[in-house]
């Protein structure tokens, strides 16, 4: 429920149509494949079928002679010398010396259509040696596992460790021995998540174009264009301000479109094409196998309680391979995983491991669903040990204002109270439950972010308002931010056009991640509206022959402050925009910052499920989800976001999974065997805005995107319990998995 | 490739007959189409079956029993009272397959011929005691249903044939069929295991049933011993019990990314269970 029956706000708060929505239900959205240009060559790339394998050679001259080839590339065709980072991103889009994963790439050609170029691919001719492979993360660890690279660790790493291991990450508060000793319970396991996928519906797709004098250009679905230019410009070898990067609209991206896979190669492939446009399309298995899943994950967890509750200490070590680079968010997930409770003691680990799987991308909330799930089962199995009611006890830990982050820092003004006390209230916490069925209950965190954010506006002749953003619109922020601007304005929403633009349009802008868009540009927007408010107020000022001082604005007019700065009618928007010209030219405003004030946001998840005892499987048959949104600006797109966190959440929980094989391919590279939720399986998905306003932002915004994906796994576990007494400890929990400990928890 | 639009199955098997390379009929194409697009099959010649008068028709045969063209969809026959009243089994089955969309074109035939062991309409075809037309080069023939797929991808057509009707037997009293199967999620997924039994009551004792099993063996399979288990009772506590472990005794399933062996198994018998509690409702004349 936003508080839409009372009115802070003219227009924060209220639920208009979104700008985007016309185009998109009528398919006149432009997409990363609805673009074509005159002179298109058609990309196609060649990818390694092995795990692990080194390339002995590639031939590719029976695809140069196929008519119709425009230019075939390897690593041979891009610069060397990249370091870190960098070096990374180059080795993922095109393998050097070994193909790492099972669909990286190793070649791509272009060629006068798609099928043409198709069929070039498969006349690559690429000779492997087949080397020893690893895709499970404790296995990766394991003495005996095969090394990924020789010398990937960074310093952090510990002696004696396996090469594997890339990166090591601790820390710790408190005596967390004492705190054990203290406790009257204290429990101890290990938890597994298999990796997923962001499994949005817009496949990978580019139209790059570089011409030999280093001059390119790219129209792409992604999250972030700056991103995509830095990435490229590295990976190609040009300058960045020499590629200028359009976003398309996008279908979904979940943090999975914030980096690069094959948009390089259309640069690379054009630039050997003597600078025709190259558009490359992913289809949904090249996305699977070789786009951003998240990390899979094996977790130890300790935790001490006492009778009553209290949790005295924790304790964490989380590995997690996150493919074939460093990168897995293991340093995310331990943060994220005590964040909602006060704990006296803790002491955390973190292992960051090589295997040969696709490199992880960001997904929702990177790493906080993984320690959540562990934590918050955990807690679960304690509270039903001690009989202790779980929503008590989630309120006698529970984080404050002032309190230490389980991580460090203090907390500023934070809503988790609120959120556990409107869960408490909802109508759903008292139905009843019937034969085979369960509650289970979850909280989840993330802290959300500023991020760098250029944003300007300008007021057109007629008093109407543009505001050109650089994060690109992926859950309703061109609603929010217009609602925004046109509140700070003082006029209609209809009169502000909200554009997301090219990487030429702007200064350099983060993507949409970290939940940052409606909070950062958003509120460089609204900071850009008063620049320009000042200015009409001081060009009334002028006309008026009064001290700008001594005007204000009011609903889309500048007046006279009071009755002693003069007495002259109000002046609209439109009036000051229309003699512009006359009075000193364009009015615009802009803003530029790496914006502080960030607020995190809590959330906690009710969900009910019903298990056949027979099979295994697991019915959603109600789920809840109440979150602080600070301010929900579009209530709409806020429940939007609660409701799309818990579905995946949901599909990650139970049938979601990257399958291997014993040859370490991947098994289930399409949607009929990598199973996202059907709309058949969900119940209508309830949710509750609580709203603590962020004091950070103008309108009280926290991020909203992502905390939502975090409590649905542990949640759906603890309801599995009580509906069966089985607890499970791996995901995903799919029928045979829940079934066999259904069957081991009957043996005892 | 070439694209053919025969007008009568003579022509078309001629042309079957006389192609040299990769050979599909299309149906439905809810198959075809799909195994094209994905580069799995690249036929040269691609002979579309819909173009045949009466391939669309769902008709009675003399005895009783019913004779359904080969290109009509499963939307077509879920629409059709009388034959979802005689074999409701056999259209829940094929009313499985996929979603809405892919009702309005995907077909028995193209199903049973696609020769998945997992395909959903075939254990209900099989328990009904369905049998197809076959014409071909050298005229036409009939074959019991379960005699058609000799493997995933195979089927006991040769080449040059094809199937040119299906036909069910007349129903008859006291008779009650149901299919069930098992996915993980509730829609667009690929039966981990299926499940239809088909039985007729007499003085409210099942005089006669068949038991069919699908996705726990490289095809369909008729399972006689799960069917026996329960001929002669009423299908109490103890007869259910004895079909159950039978359908599971009997299932012989690999463990793969859709599910383990032994989950298969364990659930064979679940199914068997349950659909046949379900069909013996539906003998009793109970609308379930
Ligand atoms: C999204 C989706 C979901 C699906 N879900 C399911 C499901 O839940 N359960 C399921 O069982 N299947 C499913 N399928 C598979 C498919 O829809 C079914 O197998 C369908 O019944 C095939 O019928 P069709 O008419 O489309 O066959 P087509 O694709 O036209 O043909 C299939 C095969 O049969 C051959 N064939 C067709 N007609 C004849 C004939 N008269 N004589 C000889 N050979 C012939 C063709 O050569 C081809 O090899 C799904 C497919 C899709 C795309």
């Amino acid at each position: 429920m936003a508080k839409d029956e009372y009115r802070e706000f003219r227009l924060v708060g209220t639920r208009p149509d979104r700008p985007d929505g016309l185009d998109k239900v009528t398919g006149r959205a432009r997409y990363g494949a609805d673009m074509t240009a005159p002179g298109m060559l058609w990309g196609a790339v060649v990818r390694s079928p092995h795990a692990h394998a080194r390339i002995v050679k590639i031939d590719t001259s029976k695809a140069e002679a196929l008519e119709g080839v425009k230019a075939v590339v390897t690593r041979a065709d891009l610069p060397t010398g990249l370091t870190g980072e960098d070096w990374d991103l180059q080795e993922n889009t095109l393998a050097g010396e070994r193909a790492l994963y099972d669909g990286h790439a190793v070649a791509a050609v272009a060629a006068t259509s798609a099928l043409i170029a198709q069929e070039a691919a498969r006349l690559v001719e690429v000779d492997y040696e087949v080397l020893p492979h690893v895709t499970d993360v404790d296995a990766a660890m394991a003495p005996d596992a095969p090394v990924i690279r020789e010398g990937a660790a960074d310093p952090t790493v510990p002696e004696g460790m396996h090469p594997n291991v890339v990166k090591y990450f601790a820390f710790d508060h408190g005596d967390v021995e004492a705190g054990f000793a203290q406790a009257d319970l204290v429990m101890e396991r290990t938890y597994k998540t298999e990796a997923t996928h962001q499994g949005y519906i817009e496949p990978h797709a580019c139209l790059g174009q570089l011409g030999s004098d280093g001059k390119g250009e790219m129209w792409v679905c992604t999250q972030g264009q700056w991103f995509i230019r830095r990435m490229c410009a590295a990976v190609v070898g040009i300058e960045a301000a020499q590629l200028r990067v359009t976003p398309s609209e996008i279908g979904g991206g979940f943090g999975g479109k914030t980096t690069i896979f094959m948009e390089p190669l259309s640069l690379a492939l054009s630039r050997k094409a003597g600078g025709r446009p190259v558009k490359i399309v992913m289809s949904r298995s090249e996305v699977l196998r070789a786009t951003g899943p998240t990390a899979s994950a094996s977790m130890d967890v300790k935790i001490g309680m006492k009778k009553d509750g209290t949790i005295t200490a924790g304790k964490a070590t989380f590995r997690m391979q996150g493919g074939a680079f460093p990168g897995a968010p293991v340093d995310m997930a331990l943060y994220c995983a005590f964040a909602p409770y006060k704990m006296p003691a803790v002491e955390c680990e973190g292992f960051d491991v090589l295997a040969n799987r696709p490199k992880c991308a960001a997904y929702r909330a990177p790493g906080s669903p993984m320690g959540a799930f562990a934590v918050e089962s955990l807690l679960d199995e304690m509270c039903r040990k001690l009989g202790i009611d779980p929503m008590d006890m989630r309120m006698k830990n529970a984080v404050r204002e002032g309190d230490r982050a389980a991580y460090g820092p203090k907390f500023g003004s934070i809503g988790l109270v609120e959120v556990l006390e409107a869960t408490r209230a909802h109508p759903n916490l008292s139905i009843p439950l019937g034969l085979n069925q369960g509650r289970g209950i979850a909280s989840g965190y993330w802290f959300n972010h500023g991020g760098e954010t250029s944003v300007s506006m300008a007021i057109s002749e007629d008093g109407t308002a543009q505001v050109s953003v650089g994060t690109p619109d992926i859950g309703g922020s061109r609603a929010s931010i217009a609602l925004m601007t046109a509140e700070t304005l003082g006029i209609p929403y209809e009169d502000v056009r909200v554009n997301v633009v090219e990487t030429g349009a702007l200064g350099v802008n983060e993507p949409t991640h970290g939940s940052r868009a409606t909070f950062a540009s958003g509120k460089a927007a609204v900071e850009a509206a008063q620049h320009a408010i000042k200015e009409m107020c001081r060009r009334a000022a002028a006309e008026w022959g009064i001290e700008p001082e001594a005007v204000e604005w009011v609903d889309g007019a500048a007046q006279p402050a009071g009755p002693n700065a003069g007495k002259f009618p109000p002046m609209t928007i439109a009036e000051i925009a229309g003699k512009m010209g006359s009075t000193g030219g364009p009015i615009s405003g802009h803003h530029e910052s790496v914006p502080g004030g960030v607020g995190e946001s809590f959330g906690c998840h009710v969900v009910d499920v019903e298990v056949d005892p027979e099979t295994g499987g697991v019915k959603i048959l109600r789920y809840l989800v109440v979150q602080d949104a600070g301010r929900a600006i579009h209530p709409s797109y806020v429940e939007g976001q609660y409701q799309g966190g818990a579905a995946q959440g949901i599909g990650w929980a139970l049938n979601e999974g990257y399958i291997y094989g014993e040859d370490g391919r991947l098994q289930n590279p399409v949607f009929l065997d990598y199973r996202v939720p059907v709309a058949s399986d969900l119940p209508m998905i309830d949710t509750v805005i609580v709203e603590v306003p962020n004091p950070g932002h103008p309108y009280g915004v926290r991020g909203v995107g992502e905390t939502g994906i975090t409590p649905p796994l542990p949640a759906i576990a603890n309801a599995i319990q009580a509906a069966t007494g089985a607890r499970l400890t791996e995901l995903p929990m799919n029928p045979p998995r829940v079934l066999a400990a259904i069957k081991a928890a009957k043996a005892g | 490739m070439r694209y053919h639009t025969p007008q009568t199955f003579e022509d078309a098997a001629r042309i079957a007959a006389a192609a040299q390379g990769v050979t599909r009929f299309l149906a439905g194409g809810t198959d075809v189409l799909v195994q094209m697009r994905a580069g799995m099959v690249q036929p040269d010649d691609l002979i579309d079956l819909k173009h045949i008068p009466g391939t669309q028709d769902i008709a009675r045969t003399e005895d009783g029993g019913w004779r359904i063209g080969i290109a009509v969809p499963g939307i077509a026959l879920g629409g059709h009272e009388a034959l979802c009243a005689d074999w409701p089994g056999v259209v829940e089955g094929m009313e499985l397959v996929g979603s809405t969309q892919i009702q309005g074109r995907a077909t028995l035939a193209g199903n049973l011929c696609n020769g998945s062991p997992a395909a959903d309409s075939v254990p209900g075809l099989i328990t009904a005691g369905a049998v197809v037309e076959i014409t071909g080069p050298a005229g036409t023939r009939t074959l019991p249903v379960e005699d058609v797929p000799q493997g995933p991808g195979r089927t006991a057509l040769k080449p040059g044939e094809l199937v040119s009707a299906i036909i069910l037997p007349p129903r008859g009293d006291y008779g009650g069929d149901c299919y069930l199967r098992f996915i993980p999620r509730t829609e667009m997924d690929i039966a981990v295991v299926g499940c239809a039994v088909n039985l007729r009551l007499k003085g409210g004792v099942i005089a006669e049933a068949r038991v069919a099993l699908g996705a726990v063996a490289p095809t369909v399979m008729l399972v006689p011993e799960a069917a026996a288990a329960i001929v002669g009772t009423a299908l109490d506590a103890a007869a259910e019990e004895a079909l159950a472990q039978a359908a599971t005794a009997a299932a012989k399933p690999i463990s793969d990314k859709r599910g383990t062996a032994e989950f298969r198994r364990e659930v064979a018998g679940v199914l068997a269970k349950r659909a046949a509690r379900i069909a013996f409702a539906r003998a009793k004349g109970d609308t379930a």
